[in-house]
């Protein structure tokens, strides 16, 4: 926010502001009821006489119509409270690493996942190290760093909604995307 | 209260809310977006009778009935029926009358359209027992402004009435989802005036107030990560904060507003990192090769608490600001996170896992029990009014989350249920709008 403009004070005939912030609110019952005397367009924007300078206004930023809609990488599941890549999934890791360690160009992004079980930030956390440990999977067979992002959408993108176990293991993944 | 005529730059005009403020009659409760539902009975509710302001059907906004239900959601009054009787601030109410209606305060007043097109509001508060006339104040409001008007009275009966400063006029900021979006919404405190600052087909998290009110930082996945940005919530302008490798999450403003404390897998890992405000002087803040999440400051600025799953399991730390360790603080129970410090410094309020069941606790920094305050069993996301003596928290009630807010010492609560999608992370805002 340009705290300048904080400081403009508009050409009025008659100043009389009312501080409606902090400790000093309104104006006492007895004093002449404050009336504003303004220069027509000073200082305001499209809003219509009597919409005055709000401090109620919040402003809207709309990123729909933005969607990236990417298809579905492979999956890697997890195990509950686990970081570790099992053997069944393997086949997904290595052959991952080849197509990288073929192509230096080419790059993947881990997105590691939770189940909807906990906090939000902790679960982000735990999806990262998820992400991380397939990461550190590829990185064994040969890719390299450059060509890995790990990030984690935490409990927030579930595969499968429902609160049950079967849910939670389809929850608990990470997926590998190509870039 | 301020004697003199304060004189005050006006401020210029932002970009105006996209919401269309109703141009007619009263906003029935039907019409609300969040229904106010109160349990628990203080231990003194005062009795007080806050009548409809003069002609406040003729305004945009019910001033009246939104300075009965701010008093009335504090737990700390009971509204006593005043209808039937036209009273505004230039009257000179029977205080016999009131006493005969069990009344031990009154307030009343006026809505007058100025020429200029904004709104007069008055109000005069009297204090029934003694039959004292306790004054009033008047504001000049734009329409937009008429809530903050309603609000600003019920403070200033609130404090004229229990010595301690209200929270009514202050904001809070939450997120729903639903129908595939994802929305930061800030509201008045009461759930009411909602508009959005941020809408997205991918998530929102961890909402965080600037000091100053002015601004909101939160965790967006627009760009298919987790990427933490600072809105100015006048104008909408946005700034990236944080858009290192991997995830950036968490942010946490110090009580000056000149840093941040945040969550960086730059380095491998969860791990909390300070910058300046803008962004720069990224310095490392912690060092362990577990997760380290979920900072926030002390009111002193001097420490950080956190949650780390150094130990085993996830439980909360200080460390100093200047340098050190880290301290445990949370002992109980295998799964302590998200804390939250009280601005008096007094209390810490976190979620604890029991069973299956994640429950609001709050201690006493000084040394104490934790104790439960809710009686919810999947609460999330605490954070305390400015005033130090009301928490609000999301939670799950009848198949959808809700948001709560229960005084400190968990006896009076007050659903804010939304009547829309499903809410989650509510964070208060400062005072001082």
């Amino acid at each position: 926010m340009n705290t300048l403009n904080r400081h403009h004070t508009p050409a009025l005939a008659l100043v009389v502001a009312l501080v409606l912030a902090g400790c000093a609110s309104g104006v006492k019952l007895d004093e002449t009821p404050p009336v504003e005397t303004r220069t027509p367009g000073a200082g305001s924007g499209a809003g219509a006489a009597g919409s005055g300078t709000s401090q109620s206004g919040v402003a809207a930023v709309d990123l729909t119509g933005k969607t990236d809609a990417s298809a579905v990488g492979k999956i890697v599941y997890f195990d509950f409270d686990s970081f570790v890549v099992k053997d069944e999934y393997r086949g997904i890791v290595e052959g991952h690493a080849k197509m990288l360690a073929a192509n230096r160009s080419k790059r993947v992004v881990i997105e590691g996942h939770a189940d909807e079980r906990g906090g939000r930030e902790y679960n982000l956390a735990l999806g990262q190290k998820r992400a991380e440990a397939v990461g550190r999977s590829l990185a064994l067979l040969g890719v390299q760093d450059s060509q890995l992002e790990s990030v984690s959408y935490g409990e927030e993108r579930p595969a499968v909604t429902g609160s049950d176990e079967a849910a939670w293991a389809k929850n608990r993944r990470a997926e590998l995307r190509d870039r | 209260m301020n004697s003199s005529q304060n004189l005050r730059p006006v401020l210029p005009l932002r970009r105006r809310s996209l919401i269309a403020w109703p141009l007619a009659a009263v906003a029935s409760p039907a019409l609300a977006q969040f229904r106010v539902e109160i349990s628990g009975v203080g231990a003194t509710q005062l009795p007080i009778a806050a009548l409809k302001f003069r002609d406040e059907e003729k305004a945009p906004q019910p001033v009246g009935a939104i300075v009965r239900a701010d008093l009335e959601r504090s737990g700390l009054f009971r509204n006593v029926d005043g209808s039937g009787t036209v009273v505004d601030e230039t009257s000179q109410p029977s205080m016999p009358e009131w006493r005969g209606r069990n009344a031990d305060a009154l307030v009343a007043g006026s809505v007058s359209r100025l020429a200029d097109g904004r709104f007069d509001v008055r109000y005069r508060l009297w204090d029934v027992v003694k039959g004292a006339d306790l004054g009033g104040q008047s504001y000049a409001v734009p329409a937009a402004d008429l809530r903050l008007a309603a609000h600003r009275i019920a403070d200033a009966v609130y404090e004229r009435l229990t010595g301690e400063k209200g929270v009514f006029s202050t904001r809070i900021a939450y997120v729903t989802k639903g129908g595939g979006r994802h929305t930061l919404w800030v509201t008045d405190a009461d759930g009411e005036g909602g508009q959005s600052a941020l809408v997205s087909p991918e998530p929102i998290i961890s909402p965080a107030w600037s000091p100053d009110g002015r601004e909101l930082a939160y965790v967006s996945f627009e760009k298919r990560k987790a990427v933490v940005y600072v809105q100015d919530v006048g104008s909408g302008k946005r700034r990236t904060i944080a858009d290192f490798r991997g995830s950036n999450s968490a942010p946490a403003w110090s009580p000056d507003g000149s840093q941040m404390a945040l969550t960086l897998s730059r380095e491998g890992g969860s791990q909390l990192y300070l910058m300046s405000r803008d962004g720069s002087n990224v310095r490392r803040f912690t060092q362990s090769g577990a997760i380290d999440t979920e900072a926030t400051w002390s009111p002193d600025g001097k420490h950080i608490y956190f949650v780390s799953d150094r130990g085993g399991g996830p439980q909360i730390y200080r460390q100093a600001v200047s340098g050190g360790g880290a301290e445990r603080i949370t002992f109980g129970g295998s799964y302590n996170i998200s804390p939250a410090v009280s601005p008096d410094g007094r209390l810490l309020a976190y979620i604890s896992r029991d069973g299956g069941a994640f429950r609001l606790q709050v201690v006493e920094l000084a040394g104490g029990t934790p104790r439960t305050l809710g009686n919810t069993a999947d609460d999330e996301s605490p954070s305390f009014a400015p005033n130090s003596r009301l928490i609000i928290y999301a939670t799950r009630d009848g198949g959808r989350d809700v948001l709560m807010t229960t005084t400190a010492d968990g006896r009076i609560k007050a659903r804010l249920v939304a009547t829309q999608a499903d809410v989650r992370e509510p964070v208060w805002g400062p005072f001082g709008r």
